[in-house]
């Protein structure tokens, strides 16, 4: 008598665990930023976190709540896990709203890294924009471990006010290790000393090699648009120019088809990707 | 696979060929009329099939006739394709018990039911290969689709009376099941009786096969068979010109068609339900506090909705232009970078269950006709 | 120490104009220096100069009730301010303070006005450099609008 299907033929058409089944991390750390945003560090409550790539996101969430992309904006050589988190109400808002001691649960890393290393023995540009430089983070901090393998590092960041800037107590170090910091923003207090304006005013005066850079965008797409205009226009190739792309995501994973870009799945073949891919499709509305 | 030769079967022989599938522990599960369409259900007997029914498709337009002869094959594909059970609708991912610990231990998926799929026509058997491709041979498995995909044993049977929304010709894809099948039965009904062609397509195809009591192949038998799929090939219902089909739909994003389908699209996801190959999903992460029950559903989801390309200040396709733009892209251009090949099997669900009678080929050949791409230019039709 | 001519030539801002050209406008220029603190020009009062930065930074502020001086924009080497000359009332609208000790050209807008009359080659060649300025500063406030930061658009 022939079994129809055995447990065995089952099993083998199974490789590996659901992707779709979270781990639970433990919430052991928690700063905020600013008025609506939170930085996390997490750690798993079994084994170890696992590695990533800067420019790589985790699927956070809450049990019962659901999930949501978030960017890593930790140091890759760090065992902790952490996560900056706008909060921009639904799941984020309870997210944002996480103690130390609650639990989590993540299901990643995912996606493209930022692949810095191919700015190796060239110069880096970075330019974030408001919560944009949390998946950037974990690039400064490679670069700053690296930075003998690089030339000219700058960093151009733009915030709406200095109280909506992150991580702004880092950048001293980030200064002492090599790295041009220059900040501006919208509008600035009295008594500012710093820049105010648009953060693309400062592209031009970055004192790099135009065709030896690697730049790496993030931010509002608007923001990211006019940066890779700006960027151009200083003889970067656009194909050297790197942003992250943000679309809705449910799995993280590519199965889901929300964070479809055209023929891109932001989840696997991004979310970082380069200019000259992007251009085209930036140009076509609701697409 | 062994050689084992094709063989014909009557009636008598399909029955026996149920039997044998039920026996061996499979569900039997195959077309029927249900709610005036030809629905799938549990078969038991040949007298379950749609005897002498066929089918008049058009777009916005199904209605059953009465053939006036016997064939138990005599339509074509109803609304549901194999989709329905390799990929339900709602599949549980985890169901958690809260309040037990910080352990969550996910409950087991239910092992699958063994389902032996009667009566599958190539679109849809093209379409599971589509869908394989997307769920089972990329970096992240769907561990649901692939074990309910282990346990199912495929029936295909050839079309002999396509639809007229059938464009399976134009797709590649049919009207005769060419393989991943693990038995294909062609229907003939002539003056030499009512009998099926039936070819193994698998290991264990085969074996069923030899278990099946059976005639040997004559030449009419041969030609008769090839007869039904020249004829279908002849009958198709509609066409789609696939030539440099990627880069027109890529290079024609700011065409006015989009806008003319989007006075008549309701954004009502008929189509995105009824296509074989559609898989967009949504995640959905419930609490029951009266069984402390936290359950996360994968559901299925359409990229007609509103909410599907929900960002923090709104949705990127805000328009329901943008949203058939990105169906009709995706499906027969960007299916193409992503998995090497159409996402249309040219099943015509999409013309025959639009209630706005939208027909996919009809828009992609008015967009052909005044293309505005220099790679791919206009080719008004003759 | 070098004359003024000199000093404008190698400003980007002046770079497509001919060496006479410059030398005219130059006739309208005297350099200054203003210590970092000290305000080069007030709103509301009568604008009749025309800046450019030739090291260290402006800021244009405005005041406001709760906020004190709130600065709008920063202005750094080689950038140029104050446009109020080229039309009347020649008034400034903002305030315009120097953040760190910064040497600027002070160009005479009556003297200025008065040159572009006698030339307009001079004056056509002046202001198309001046429209670009104006643009590039009015498409990057158009962005600064959108409030890219703030909430999501």
């Amino acid at each position: 008598m022939t079994q129809a299907v055995d447990d065995a033929a089952i099993e083998s058409a199974v490789p590996a665990p659901d992707p779709m089944l979270p781990r639970p991390f433990r919430v052991f750390g928690r700063r905020e930023d600013t008025a609506d945003t939170v930085t996390l560090e997490l750690r798993p409550l079994d084994g170890a976190a696992p590695p990533f790539e800067p420019g790589q996101f985790n699927m956070l969430g809450r049990l019962g709540v659901g999930e949501v992309p978030i960017s890593i904006s930790g140091d890759p050589t760090d065992a902790t896990l952490v996560h900056t988190i706008r909060d921009v109400g639904g799941v984020t808002r309870v997210l944002a709203a996480a103690q130390v001691g609650d639990v989590l649960e993540v299901r990643g890393p995912y996606g493209s890294g930022w692949g810095v290393h191919d700015g190796h023995g060239g110069d880096v540009v970075v330019v974030a924009g408001g919560i944009g430089l949390a998946p950037l983070r974990p690039v400064m901090l490679r670069l700053l471990a690296e930075r003998s393998r690089y030339r000219k590092v700058a960093l151009v960041y733009g915030a709406r006010t200095p109280a909506d800037q992150l991580y702004a107590d880092e950048f001293a170090q980030w200064r002492e290790h090599g790295i041009d910091v220059e900040t501006i923003v919208d509008r600035g207090p009295a008594g500012w000393r710093g820049h105010v304006g648009l953060v693309t005013t400062l592209v031009p005066r970055i004192d790099v090699e135009a065709s030896q850079t690697l730049a790496l965008v993030c931010g509002p797409e608007v923001m990211m648009r006019y940066v890779a205009r700006a960027l151009i226009e200083r003889g970067v190739p656009s194909e050297r120019i790197r942003a992250s792309m943000e679309r809705n995501m449910k799995c993280g994973v590519g199965v889901c088809g929300h964070c479809q870009l055209r023929q891109f799945f932001l989840c696997v073949d991004g979310p970082v990707l380069d200019y000259s891919t992007l251009a085209p499709l930036l140009d076509v509305r609701e697409v | 696979m062994a050689d084992v030769k094709d063989v014909v079967i009557d009636v008598a022989g399909l029955q026996s060929l149920i039997d044998l599938l039920r026996g061996d522990g499979w569900t039997v599960r195959g077309p029927m009329v249900l709610d005036g369409v030809v629905g799938q259900g549990e078969i038991r007997s040949v007298d379950d099939l749609p005897r002498g029914v066929g089918d008049e498709q058009d777009a916005a337009h199904y209605r059953l006739r009465d053939r006036g002869d016997d064939a138990l094959f005599g339509y074509v594909v109803g609304p549901q394709s194999a989709k329905s059970v390799l990929f339900p609708a709602s599949e549980l991912l985890r169901r958690v018990r809260t309040g037990t610990g910080s352990a969550v231990q996910p409950e087991p998926p239910a092992k699958p039911e063994p389902l032996a799929l009667f009566g599958v026509r190539s679109c849809d058997l093209e379409a599971m290969g589509i869908q394989d491709t997307v769920l089972l041979s990329r970096s992240a498995v769907d561990v649901h689709y692939a074990t309910r995909r282990a346990a199912t044993f495929i029936v295909a049977v050839t079309c002999s009376d396509p639809g007229g929304t059938c464009f399976c010709v134009s797709m590649g894809s049919g009207p005769d099941p060419r393989e991943g099948f693990d038995l294909a039965l062609t229907e003939m009904l002539d003056d030499d009786g009512h009998r099926f062609l039936v070819r193994a397509g698998s290991d264990r195809g085969a074996q069923v096969v030899e278990r099946l009591p059976s005639m040997s192949v004559t030449a009419g038998d041969r030609a008769a068979a090839a007869s039904v799929v020249e004829s279908a090939v002849g009958r198709m219902g509609r066409y789609l010109d696939t030539d440099g089909i990627r880069d027109l739909l890529y290079d024609n994003a700011e065409h006015p068609q989009w806008d003319d389908v989007a006075s008549r699209c309701l954004a009502c996801t008929n189509c995105t339900l009824v296509c074989p190959t559609c898989f967009c999903t949504s995640v959905e992460d419930t609490t029951d506090l009266a069984t402390n029950t936290d359950e996360r559903w994968r559901v299925w989801d359409s990229c007609f909705t509103s909410e599907f390309s929900h960002l923090g200040g709104g949705s990127v396709r805000a328009t329901t232009k943008s949203r058939y733009r990105q169906w009709a892209t995706h499906k027969l251009a960007a299916w193409w970078d992503q998995f090497g090949s159409s996402g249309c099997v040219g099943c015509g669900r999409c013309v025959t269950w639009c209630p706005a009678a939208i027909d996919i080929t009809a828009e992609v050949a008015a967009i052909r006709a005044t293309s505005l791409s220099d790679a791919v230019p206009s080719q008004p039709e003759d | 120490m070098r004359s003024i001519d000199q000093l404008l030539r190698e400003q980007p801002f002046f770079a497509s104009l001919d060496d006479d050209a410059l030398a005219l406008i130059a006739g309208c220029a005297v350099n200054r220096h203003a210590r970092a603190g000290a305000y080069l020009f007030r709103d509301g009062e009568p604008a009749d100069t025309f800046f450019l930065i030739r090291h260290g930074r402006v800021a244009l502020e405005t005041h406001t009730p709760t906020g004190g001086s709130v600065v709008i924009e920063t202005l750094d080497a080689g950038e140029v301010l104050g446009w109020s000359w080229i039309v009347p009332p020649y008034r400034w609208q903002f305030d315009a303070r120097a953040v760190d000790d910064t040497s600027i050209v002070v160009f005479d807008g009556a003297c200025l006005r008065g040159k572009c009359d006698d030339d307009p080659r001079l004056g056509y060649a002046l202001m198309q450099q001046v429209a670009q300025v104006m643009l590039a500063r009015l498409q990057a406030t158009r962005v600064r609008l959108l409030d890219l930061y703030g909430v999501p658009l």
